[in-house]
């Protein structure tokens, strides 16, 4: 359990993904193969046996240090965690322990069924064995999720440098279907439940953004106009009778999408798809936000999937008959990707559809129009090219449409990072409602080297108040913030949330008095729904 | 009629006529240690230990009109008798103890049980009235021993090296920094920045015994840092100077970095729980020797500290003070620091 505990530290105290991976690596390096196994699962979300309430973890801590349940209450509003709090209140341990982290788990498994006095005297005797980092641990295997930023993605890629195994093979191994009382950490990496060669996805073709007029591209005749969806890009694989759903974040996403799981029926055998995940209804794009209550859920209600159905629009083929497709020309690919779309009939399927115009004022036109059909511009590609790996200027171009903006007064600041750390770069701005300001949003760029030393100076000399390293300053400074777009959010106070919110630029023509307000944000939100 | 009374100035003895610790400017301040919460420009009398006085100098002014008393001296203003116990704090930090026929009074100012090897240890002194800190007044905040944090230090350190990274420690000029000196000298050389040094010089001066120490100048080279611990005050934290270190990792040493919360806010790369403050055990033990009456609770978890002590029948009350922001990375005196001692 010790080296897990060092593990847990490490990754917490991290933010660099490469310092994580190192860690990862190491651990996986030294740690027992039967530890291993269950760090996969924890880091994958699956649970061990929770075999006792957090709630008797609270009354037992409490009942032995003799803390009144009030300051336990401050102590926990202070750490936060209740694992923790638990943790750090247990006077020093008088014996260590050398179990393993599966032999724990294993342990808490066998209390299963036994009565609270026997449940107590394990956990008290656990208490009095385990320093602290490691009472934190055996509490929240207990009771809580190790929250500690460490994606699928890292953890596979962490994997993969320490087996020297293929990191899209790992992933299909983790993602599928296992259970860690009874997998070894061998067969787990090298997929013995699965057969990874057939989920192997391609890499993705990716767009750069057009900057120059689009007239500059040439002829409008050689090029093909999509729509541009804001959802999340995926391909989708079947071979060998298996399917599988792969994310842009190269994530095996295929169990969030009961929806496309009917495509195991009805596609041809050895074919892969490109297109864009998305929330359909009636054959029409929902908005991202929207979508994003069906993202990276363990499991999904009856009302995620009435209220956010997902539906699936194709653009491109990239293995068909079992062939590798992604030599020929998009034309090419485009008809047969044509030919087996219609195949399949009505279903969340959808060909994403070709944009026919003539020419580039025409097409500019539609482009205005974009957002009516919750499209964020237009997609350029060219007939003839093949598909790329990777991100190859010249063949592909997004053009997307401005985004929206929104006029707000600055609240907060903090200190940026970096080159920057010695001025307040980190802005939160909050619009009107009523008398009151309501933060909105948090940026970080699009202003000048000089604009930011104006800014700083502002704020060195009209900071109201500080919190730690964030200063609240005099609501002066008008900014236009751009967005890509709105949603509702429990979470903040306005009850919305704006999509990549970044500076646009420093409205100084403009009072404090004349910012936007919450209700014409809320407005766009109705119209966005 | 009670000793002291909290004004808006500061904590003020009426019989006496005289201040501690105030942060307007008084005619006469008794000061308890050198942090800038509890000793500020413009008053035009000091009364401090003779470890305090050149490092307020050195901090404040050359100027300043200063008195000193060693711990167990004493000397009468105005029939009350002022004299000063060890604080274990930092060097020079006092309790400073009021008696007044037959009443006894003890202002604390900040202390900490445990004996750090540099300051002199604290010292409970018995009286009838107690004015604590409650920096750490929860009971999650409970230390280590110094040996176990230093020897985590040690072994950052010890790994960093070997896998070639430079290894920076953020504190406190005062008081954490000559703590670090102390406790971490002998295996590889200590390289400070300058506002550490200057201090360094003035404690050396004052006859306090400190291990050698490398002041930072644009000649040595990061190969030379690489090889030895760095030791800089909390606002060069995410300098670029930093940043242009040889694979630099920061750790920030503070009782704060107890939870996980506060360790993951820093962004630092290990957050050592070492502080100069009493832990929650230490505070109970300090108020408790006491035998005090009357507690009165100052900057910290003052409001949960208070009701706790109520509950074990203590009495004790909340005070709202000016102390407690030494912590701020932003305080007055490492700005001065930063702006006499530009780093290469």
């Amino acid at each position: 359990m010790k080296r897990f505990a060092q593990l847990i530290q490490q990754l917490e105290l991290s933010n660099k993904t490469n310092a994580k991976i190192a860690a990862l690596v190491h651990y996986f390096n030294y740690a027992d193969d039967k530890d291993k196994v269950w760090v996969i699962a924890l880091f994958t979300g699956k649970k061990p046996k929770r075999p006792i309430k957090s709630a008797l973890l609270k009354y037992w801590a409490i009942e032995i240090t003799q803390t009144p349940e009030w300051l336990f209450a401050e102590s926990y509003t202070n750490v936060g965690d209740l694992s923790e709090t638990i943790a750090l209140l247990l006077p020093p341990a008088e014996n260590t322990s050398d179990l393993q982290l599966y032999q724990w788990i294993e342990d808490l498994h066998n209390l299963e069924g036994k009565d609270d006095d026997t449940k107590k005297a394990f956990i008290l005797n656990a208490w009095n064995h385990l320093e602290t980092q490691e009472r934190f641990i055996l509490n929240k295997l207990i009771s809580g999720n190790f929250r500690i930023g460490v994606s699928n993605k890292m953890l596979v890629n962490a994997l993969a440098k320490q087996s020297s195994l293929d990191s899209a093979q790992i992933m299909h191994s983790i993602m599928g279907k296992w259970n860690p009382y009874e997998i070894t950490f061998h067969e787990l990496v090298n997929g013995v439940h699965v057969n990874t060669d057939n989920s192997w996805p391609y890499p993705f073709c990716l767009a750069y953004a057009l900057e120059q007029a689009p007239e500059s591209l040439g002829d409008i005749t050689a090029w093909q106009a999509e729509w541009k969806w804001d959802g999340i890009r995926g391909q989708i694989i079947k071979r060998n009778g298996e399917l599988f759903i792969w994310s842009r974040g190269e994530e095996l996403v295929t169990e969030q999408f009961p929806e496309l799981h009917f495509l195991v029926d009805v596609l041809p055998d050895g074919i892969v798809l490109d297109g864009e995940i998305l929330a359909v209804q009636d054959k029409k794009v929902l908005s991202f936000s929207t979508l994003q209550q069906r993202l990276n859920r363990k499991t999904i209600s009856k009302k995620q999937l009435e209220d956010a159905p997902i539906g699936f629009f194709v653009y491109d083929l990239l293995e068909y008959e079992t062939q590798d497709f992604r030599t020929q020309t998009l034309s090419e690919r485009r008809k047969i990707l044509e030919q087996v779309i219609t195949g399949l009939g009505d279903s969340p399927v959808i060909l994403s559809p070709v944009i026919n115009c003539t020419s580039w004022e025409e097409l500019a036109t539609l482009r205005q129009d974009s957002r009516s059909i919750n499209s964020e511009g237009i997609m350029l590609k060219k007939l003839n090219s093949l598909y790329h790996s990777g991100r190859k200027r010249g063949d592909w171009w997004k053009w997307k449409i401005n985004p929206y903006t929104v006029d707000a007064v600055m609240i907060y600041a903090q200190k940026g990072s970096g080159r920057r750390a010695n001025f307040f770069t980190d802005y939160t701005f909050a619009v009107r409602d009523g008398e009151n300001l309501v933060t909105i949003a948090k940026a970080y760029s699009g202003l000048t080297d000089k604009e930011i030393k104006e800014v700083n100076s502002f704020v060195t000399r009209n900071a109201i108040e500080k919190f730690g390293p964030v200063r609240t300053v005099k609501p002066e400074l008008v900014f236009e913030i751009a967005f890509e777009g709105i949603a509702e959010s429990k979470r903040h106070k306005a009850g919305l949330a704006l999509r990549f919110p970044r500076i646009l630029r420093w409205r100084k023509d403009k009072k404090a008095a004349e910012i936007n307000t919450l209700e014409d944000l809320r407005q766009l939100l109705q119209s966005t729904l | 009629m009670a000793l002291i009374e909290f004004t808006k100035r500061g904590i003020y003895c009426k019989q006496g006529d005289f201040y501690i610790d105030p942060w307007w400017p008084v005619d006469y301040a008794v000061t308890t240690h050198g942090h800038s919460d509890h000793v500020r420009f413009g008053n035009k009398h000091y009364l401090c230990h003779t470890l305090t006085k050149p490092i307020i100098k050195r901090r404040i002014s050359e100027d300043l009109n200063v008195e000193t008393l060693e711990y167990g001296e004493s000397i009468t203003r105005n029939g009350v008798n002022i004299s000063f116990f060890p604080a274990g704090h930092i060097i020079g930090s006092a309790q400073v103890r009021l008696a007044y026929k037959g009443e006894i009074c003890v202002v604390s100012g900040d202390y900490k049980i445990e004996d750090d090897g540099i300051t002199t240890p604290f010292e409970p002194v018995k009286c009838h009235s107690f004015v604590s800190e409650s920096t750490f007044g929860l009971p999650v905040y409970k230390w280590q021993k110094q040996e176990v944090v230093f020897n985590g230090i040690q072994n950052w350190v010890n790994n960093n090296i070997s896998q070639q990274r430079t290894s920076v420690l953020i504190a406190y000029s005062l008081g954490k920094a000559q703590r670090l000196i102390k406790n971490l000298a002998g295996s590889v050389p200590i390289y400070v920045h300058n506002s550490i040094a200057n201090l360094n010089e003035v404690i050396i001066n004052a006859g306090v015994n400190l291990p050698e120490t490398i002041r930072i100048v644009p000649e040595i080279t990061k190969e030379a840092l690489q090889k030895g611990i760095v030791i800089v005050p909390p606002v060069m934290r995410d300098s670029r100077w930093i940043k242009n270190l040889a694979q630099p990792v920061t750790g920030i040493c503070s009782g704060w970095m107890q939870v996980r919360a506060h360790r993951r806010w820093q962004s630092a790369d290990a957050g050592f729980a070492l502080s100069d403050h009493a832990d929650w055990n230490g505070l109970m033990e300090a108020i408790t020797a006491t035998g005090a009456e009357k507690v009165y609770v100052t900057h910290g978890f003052t409001a949960a500290f208070t009701r706790f002590l109520n509950e074990q029948g203590i009495e004790a009350s909340e005070v709202l003070t000016k102390f407690g922001q030494e912590d701020d990375e932003e305080s007055k005196v490492d700005l001065v620091a930063q702006n006499e001692s530009k780093l290469p």
